[in-house]
């Protein structure tokens, strides 16, 4: 399995976020996206997730399941939960299992040990715990390309040490990571570094 | 990426055409207000103010015509990308609304003496009146999106829709006015028309579709130079 | 369960457990039932002329007023991001949380108007016109009110251009609305006709919305 990204270019606000852009990710293979707040790093993920449109450039993923698109062969976990405060734990976890076809909750609650919470309301968490909500949808459906934003933000240790430990499985099994963030994961990956193409600024006429 | 590929080139062409498209607008106004207000007879029931519908006839067209251009103009942009399109739709929204307005405005004058009130809900003012929303509608969904290139899909889905929706508003008035009042006597179109009032309006109408065209293209020329000052205010800020 | 199926009793759970559903829009309903007689005066004839009148448009508004939260809480979430990650296109989400809240608030106000109708003295002979017509026009009600809620998402103000742009889209169905539910009876052929016609703009707005509102939420997600 490959993931292809060739020349991909992305406009936002008037502004040029990135140009040019391209790269490829092997099976098993971790991506760190370094680089400073406004570089495209998420923007790039939302692109590559299917969220968004490129203005330019092609992404594929190679050796996937051919009849899904790769939206659908993806897991993306931005800066916000995707999770309802009046909705329970359990509740949140079972509404995208069913949503996105499949879904382990069992394996999903413990995989940030949350068991203990499931019968509780999203409002009454913490912000770690909902983060903790929102990382669980990693381990609830299994798709083969996971894009994370940000992941480690408001995680106590011992949730990083899980999260870590999940992404380790992940890679070992072939799946592909592309992860922004600034953190030391203690994980072998490629770096990106976005913001400092000599492309950065207006769109030239 | 060629955003602004094209702009230059189009803003030489209507520095090049506009002063001949004013000149054409205004001997067009000339003729055709001397023929309004002085070769037109008078009419047997209006007397003087039949000439009013010289003015608002040709300005209820243009407010048409002026949706349709902004709804013909969203779907190129939506279909081929066309940033000129965007900026077409956007600059003759204001244009359209200011022509809607004149013709609910003159429609009320020249109503008045008939009626005896500034306003009645006919059918046809009533349309107008529901076009007049439909470009505040417009307008507002502009103002409201900061990002000019999420404004510009947004609005061209406005515009479109309610352009779907404007036979289906005519249809649903036009059966309203039908059931709460019996066949009026005096239409507002006036008596039949017959040629010595064809003539004056139809001149008109040609005058107003200049005047459309012309501002339509300095007010494209604004947006194109509002937004070239927004890109330098942009790389100003990034060389910081 | 399938995917829309989940969309569909999730929206469902999530306004009996939060209110602002039926509850808060059949709130906002009296009032205006109230604000009326207390305008107008409480002359019981006149109420009674202009009572199918004014359940419409108190109708129309009441589903307006809850229009902002179909998408809203969504987008501002991120729910709606990871909801274009699934298996259903952009334009069957739309089309289930349209139906989310005609099952939600528009059904039930449009159940419970003509009764309401009975404090403006509305004729009980035009109970059930007005039930028949007020049925299917809010479905289309609610399709519209997706439309305009995926247009205004996440935008300052958003209520307020909502209303705007709704309104010329509401007109149709109010019109043809009020002609089906009249209760004159020289009008009864085009009280029928009224209904068809109301019926296939039921049917247009089916179709407009799931597109053009999934067109406008791809543009908001940009």
């Amino acid at each position: 399995m490959e993931l292809q990204i060739t020349d991909l270019g992305c406009i936002r606000g008037g502004r040029l976020v990135f140009a040019g852009l391209s790269l490829r990710a092997d099976g098993g293979s971790l991506t760190l996206l370094r680089g400073p707040n406004g570089a495209g790093k998420t923007s790039l993920l939302r692109l590559i997730a299917g969220v968004a449109e490129p203005d330019h450039g092609r992404i594929a993923l190679h050796g996937g399941n051919a009849a899904l698109t790769l939206s659908q062969q993806c897991h993306f976990v931005g800066d916000r939960d995707a999770a309802k405060l009046h909705l329970t734990v359990a509740e949140n976890l079972r509404f995208w299992g069913d949503f996105l076809d499949g879904g382990d909750l069992d394996r999903a609650l413990d995989s940030f040990g949350l068991k203990a919470l499931a019968g509780l309301q999203a409002a009454v968490l913490s912000t770690g715990q909902r983060r903790r909500l929102a990382l669980s949808r990693l381990a609830l459906v299994a798709r083969p390309l996971w894009l994370l934003d940000e992941p480690t933000v408001g995680l106590d240790a011992q949730s990083r040490q899980r999260l870590v430990a999940l992404m380790s499985a992940h890679l070992a099994s072939g799946g592909i990571i592309l992860a922004a963030t600034h953190v030391e994961l203690g994980l072998a990956g490629i770096e990106l570094s976005l913001g400092e193409a000599p492309t950065r600024g207006i769109a030239a006429q | 990426m060629q955003q602004f590929a094209n702009p230059r080139r189009f803003l030489k062409l209507i520095d090049a055409v506009e002063p001949w498209a004013w000149a054409f607008t205004v001997i067009l106004l000339a003729v055709g207000l001397y023929l309004s207000l002085v070769v037109a007879p008078q009419d047997y029931q209006q007397g003087e103010t039949v000439r009013i519908m010289f003015v608002h006839v040709p300005a209820a067209w243009m407010a048409l015509l002026a949706y349709l251009d902004m709804a013909l103009a969203s779907a190129v942009a939506i279909i081929f990308r066309h940033p000129l399109a965007d900026i077409a739709a956007k600059a003759a929204a204001p244009i359209g609304a200011c022509f809607t307005f004149l013709a609910l405005a003159t429609g009320s004058l020249w109503g008045k003496p008939m009626w005896g009130t500034w306003w009645v809900w006919d059918a046809r003012l009533t349309s107008m009146f529901v076009l007049f929303l439909l470009y505040l509608g417009y307008i507002a969904i502009w103002h409201a999106i900061d990002d000019p290139g999420r404004a510009a899909r947004i609005a061209a889905i406005v515009a479109l829709v309610g352009c779907i929706n404007l036979p289906i508003i005519k249809f649903s008035v036009d059966w309203w006015n039908t059931l709460h009042q019996p066949a009026s006597v005096f239409r507002i179109g006036g008596p039949t028309l017959h040629p010595a009032i064809l003539a004056p309006l139809l001149v008109m109408g040609a005058a107003y579709l200049a005047l459309f065209v012309t501002l339509h293209l300095t007010a494209i020329r604004a947006e194109i130079m509002a937004r070239r000052l927004r890109q330098m205010e942009l790389a100003r800020a990034d060389e910081v | 369960m399938t995917a829309l199926a989940a969309v569909i009793t999730r929206d469902l759970r999530l306004a009996l457990r939060q209110g602002g559903g039926a509850g808060i829009a059949l709130g906002f309903f009296l009032t205006v039932l109230v604000l009326i007689p207390l305008g107008i005066g409480p002359d019981v004839a006149l109420l009674a002329r202009i009572a199918p009148g004014t359940l419409w448009i108190a109708l129309l508004l009441s589903v307006l007023l809850s229009a902002d939260r179909i998408f809203e809480p969504d987008h501002d979430d991120g729910s709606l991001e990871i909801m274009t990650l699934g298996p259903v296109p952009l334009e069957l989400i739309v089309l289930a949380k349209a139906a989310a809240h005609w099952l939600a608030t528009a059904l039930p106000m449009a159940l419970a108007a003509p009764f309401l109708g009975l404090l403006l003295n509305l004729d009980p002979a035009l109970l059930l016109p007005l039930g028949l017509s007020m049925l299917p026009a809010s479905l289309a009600l609610s399709l519209l009110a997706s439309l305009v809620a995926a247009v205004t998402v996440g935008l300052k103000r958003g209520g307020l251009l909502l209303s705007i742009l709704a309104l010329p889209l509401y007109l149709p169905a109010l019109i043809f609305g009020v002609a089906a539910s009249a209760g004159d009876d020289t009008l009864s052929a085009s009280r029928s006709a009224a209904l068809l016609i109301l019926l296939a703009l039921v049917l247009l707005a089916l179709v407009i919305a799931p597109f053009a509102g999934a067109a406008a939420l791809r543009a908001h997600l940009r």
